[in-house]
């Protein structure tokens, strides 16, 4: 190297302490606290707050995977609890939140609350054996707001341990119901009607379905929550709780099946993949911009949870009459109401009383209108989640509505309960290379050979 | 304790600071206490002892528990014995891992070396050399994962459908010349080559800076001598350059298959191992950390130990080698 490069050196140095302090700024921009202690506000009623007793001037932290923009809704819904109580919650936010909370958890650093977003994660955790089991009144709470099967989601090993807080469902099509007016068309009420519908917008060798399962190394999850939907159609709830638990092999007659529905539509080259390409340009495409083509006209219908709501661009009209909307996406029959949904859960590394002080709260109706009444994102299937009083979107709404039907059948994401091994890795890659051109039967084989013994 | 708050996290800064300088001056003063015959001896164990016991915490330790871990389950609590490793070698999923490794490990590091000293060669004592040099030296400046945006961006695809306009640098090229567009990411194994690409990119600044400065070392006597003897520009090149800077070349060659056996960045960057394109040190990563998979995790870290310590050996002893001249 001779003298010149000392100049290049330099401008080098200065960009790199430059990104240190980037860096630096970056830190503290997402890992501020909510509020400062303003012990005592009389803004909001605090009276189901003095049973907590006086936990004034302590702090909580939690730990969770929403982070910046999502996480300002977050923090503020934690604000009736903190000033009425005069307790700090620390909320801290990780990407990669999934492996760094089991990472922290083994080796003894664990925050005092973690809000996890799979009950697989949960079992992990409890593994780990540093997860508290939660006080009675937080059972109270689960057992008085939420239907039976949403606890069952939170106990390991007959245990009950995590609490559920917000929830998704799964089982949308979006469309835009502006082009359903111009065409006349008609949301469909069964699986059928939806192949019907299809072949409709199909006409003139336009793609209708448009899809993209990109996700970094997460790659390949909306496969899987396609052929959970499909399960749930095709084999009902029994069968669906079977090949969850590994109780029937993956690669049985059932879930074979239910991937195969799911190709009728993903794998179709009359259907897909409207304004992105061909069908394998599903797995390059990010599931972020899976349903955008519905805006230009280039795509009729995407299939994908009710949180794509944030995925529309700003300016969209998410509402039965806007830009965009979802329906229902149809069981067998136009009684079935099978729904597949996910959600998150708290569990508790810490029994000091603010800890459990905060995860009663949590468990509570109080804090889901607390979040409702804010408006944003807010999906909760807590029995006593107002939504009259919420200033939810239409999407999140509709949403409430499906979870709170009593003739729906709620089922949890199926990849989220299975092991990591399986409903973290090999499902997703599978089901990537399933849409890359490897048959069903190879698939499912290959997933099921995957399987922990 | 996690800081979260900034304040926090200068302080725990200046505490981590505070605690260096006070190991030092204990050092220091311990040094300076020792005297008499053989003191320097003493002194030289003094100051090995931090980097001792660091290396020991921070490094042997968890090697031997990596190894260790290694055969045990996914849950790190039975004893499988060599499992692991036969799942490395027979499995589908991880015979393409490990072939896609051999292909990095094979073409990177010989063709960034190539196009660095092929550059070297070229641009030396033209007119513009510090500029042509600063031009393939620039990518070295960007991190992995930028670059691998970077090259996400260039491979970019969207359809041949009407209304729909390229993005990706690669794909307007194609189309421009009448081509199709192509899916680039996609199709294995050319995908694993595009993300070779990537490294080499980033890596063949730093063979080209290394190589010129050896090139630029050659004795102008022995230049000479061989102009005398009327070489040709080949004979130059064959007879006096490369015997000339043969140790940097060697020493070029093993950093960047070093730096590529443990290539992990561009992987997960670009495609996440997805499409066929995993190597061994994003293998590693997923099953560890996503699969939980802990067992062949460690079985894969130890695997990338096992290759990576005859080049780091032959690195040292080149190294060696090298600065005795």
């Amino acid at each position: 190297m001779s003298l010149r490069l000392t100049g290049s050196r330099r401008a080098l140095a200065a960009a790199g302490a430059f990104s240190v302090m980037l860096a630096v700024g970056a830190c503290s921009s997402g890992g501020g606290t909510s509020t400062d202690t303003g012990g005592g506000n009389t803004s909001a009623d605090c009276a189901p707050y003095t049973k907590f007793g006086d936990i004034k001037g302590k702090t909580i932290s939690v730990f969770a995977g929403i982070v910046t923009p999502e996480d300002v809704l977050q923090k503020n819904s934690y604000k009736p609890f903190e000033d009425c109580t005069g307790a700090k919650v620390q909320y801290e936010a990780d990407k990669t939140f999934e492996a760094q909370i089991l990472v922290r958890a083994k080796a003894g650093n664990p925050p005092d609350i973690a809000i996890l977003p799979q009950p697989g994660l949960l079992q992990q955790l409890v593994a780990t054996g540093k997860v508290k089991e939660p006080p009675p009144e937080v059972v109270a709470n689960v057992e008085k707001g939420w239907s039976p099967e949403w606890k069952t989601y939170g106990t390991v090993d007959g245990k009950f341990y995590a609490a559920p807080y917000g929830a998704n469902v799964k089982s949308f099509v979006w469309y835009s119901p502006k082009e359903f007016q111009d065409k006349g068309l008609q949301p469909p009420k069964t699986l059928d009607e939806l192949y019907q519908l299809s072949d409709k917008l199909a006409e003139g060798g336009r793609k209708p379905w448009c899809a993209g399962i990109g996700s970094g190394e997460a790659t390949g999850w909306p496969v899987t929550d396609w052929m959970e939907d499909m399960m749930l159609r095709l084999n009902g709830p029994e069968e669906y709780d079977k090949w969850v638990k590994h109780d029937i092999p993956f690669n049985s007659a059932g879930p074979t099946a239910a991937l195969d529905e799911a190709a009728k539509i993903l794998k179709n080259d009359k259907y897909v993949n409207g304004g992105l390409g061909d069908v394998k340009s599903i797995a390059s495409t990010t599931f972020q911009d899976g349903g955008l083509p519905i805006l230009d006209g280039t795509c009729s219908l995407h299939r994908q949870a009710s949180f794509y709501a944030a995925n529309w661009p700003e300016g969209t009209k998410v509402a039965p009459d806007g830009d965009v909307f979802a329906f229902y996406l149809p069981g067998k029959t136009a009684d079935d109401k099978p729904v597949l949904g996910g959600g998150e859960f708290i569990a508790a590394f810490a029994d000091r009383p603010e800890v459990k002080a905060f995860q009663t709260y949590m468990a509570s109706a109080d804090w889901a209108n607390a979040k409702g009444a804010q408006g944003g994102n807010v999906v909760s299937a807590n029995k006593g989640f107002e939504l009259s009083k919420c200033k939810c979107s239409e999407i999140d709404k509709l949403s409430v509505q499906l979870l709170q039907d009593p003739k729906t059948v709620f089922r949890f994401d199926g990849s989220d309960l299975m092991p990591a091994a399986i409903g973290s890795n090999a499902f997703w890659k599978q089901a990537t290379s399933w849409i890359t051109g490897q048959s069903t039967k190879q698939t499912v084989d290959n997933i099921e050979a995957a399987w922990p013994k | 304790m996690h800081p979260t708050s900034t304040a926090g996290k200068f302080l725990l800064m200046f505490e981590a600071i505070l605690i260096f300088v006070a190991v030092v001056s204990v050092i220091l003063f311990i040094a300076g206490r020792l005297g008499g015959r053989r003191s320097d001896r003493w002194v030289a164990f003094a100051f090995l002892i931090p980097a001792v016991l660091m290396l020991l915490v921070g490094l042997l330790y968890p090697g031997i528990r990596t190894i260790f871990q290694s055969f045990f389950d996914a849950d790190g609590n039975g004893f499988i014995g060599i499992n692991n490793y036969k799942t490395i070698f027979t499995s589908s999923d991880q015979l393409v891992v490990l072939r896609n490794t051999v292909f990095w490990v094979v073409v990177t590091p010989f063709v960034a070396t190539s196009i660095g000293l092929l550059y070297a060669i070229l641009v030396d004592k033209s007119r513009f050399e510090a500029f042509a040099k600063a031009l393939i030296f620039l990518p070295m400046a960007i991190s992995f994962v930028g670059a691998s945006i970077i090259w996400k961006f260039v491979y970019e695809y969207r359809p041949d459908q009407p209304g729909v306009k390229q993005i990706g640098l690669l794909n307007q090229v194609l189309v421009m010349l009448g081509g199709k567009p192509q899916n680039w990411l996609i199709d294995s194994p050319l995908n694993t080559f595009l993300l070779i690409v990537v490294m080499i990119w980033i890596q063949a600044g730093f063979a080209m800076t290394v190589l010129s400065a050896a090139i630029k070392a050659i004795p102008d006597d022995i230049i000479e001598a061989a102009r005398l003897d009327g070489v040709t520009a080949l004979g130059m090149f064959r007879f006096v350059t490369l015997p000339s800077i043969r140790p940097a070349l060697v020493v070029v060659l093993t950093t960047i298959g070093i730096g590529v056996l443990k290539v992990f960045d561009i992987v997960r960057t670009a495609t996440g191992g997805n499409f066929d394109t995993s190597v061994v040190a994003n293998e590693f990563y997923s099953q560890s950390f996503r699969a939980s998979n802990q067992g062949l995790g460690a079985a894969l870290a130890v695997l990338l130990f096992i290759l990576v310590v005859p080049i780091v050996a032959y690195n040292v002893r080149q190294m060696r080698a090298s600065e005795a001249r």
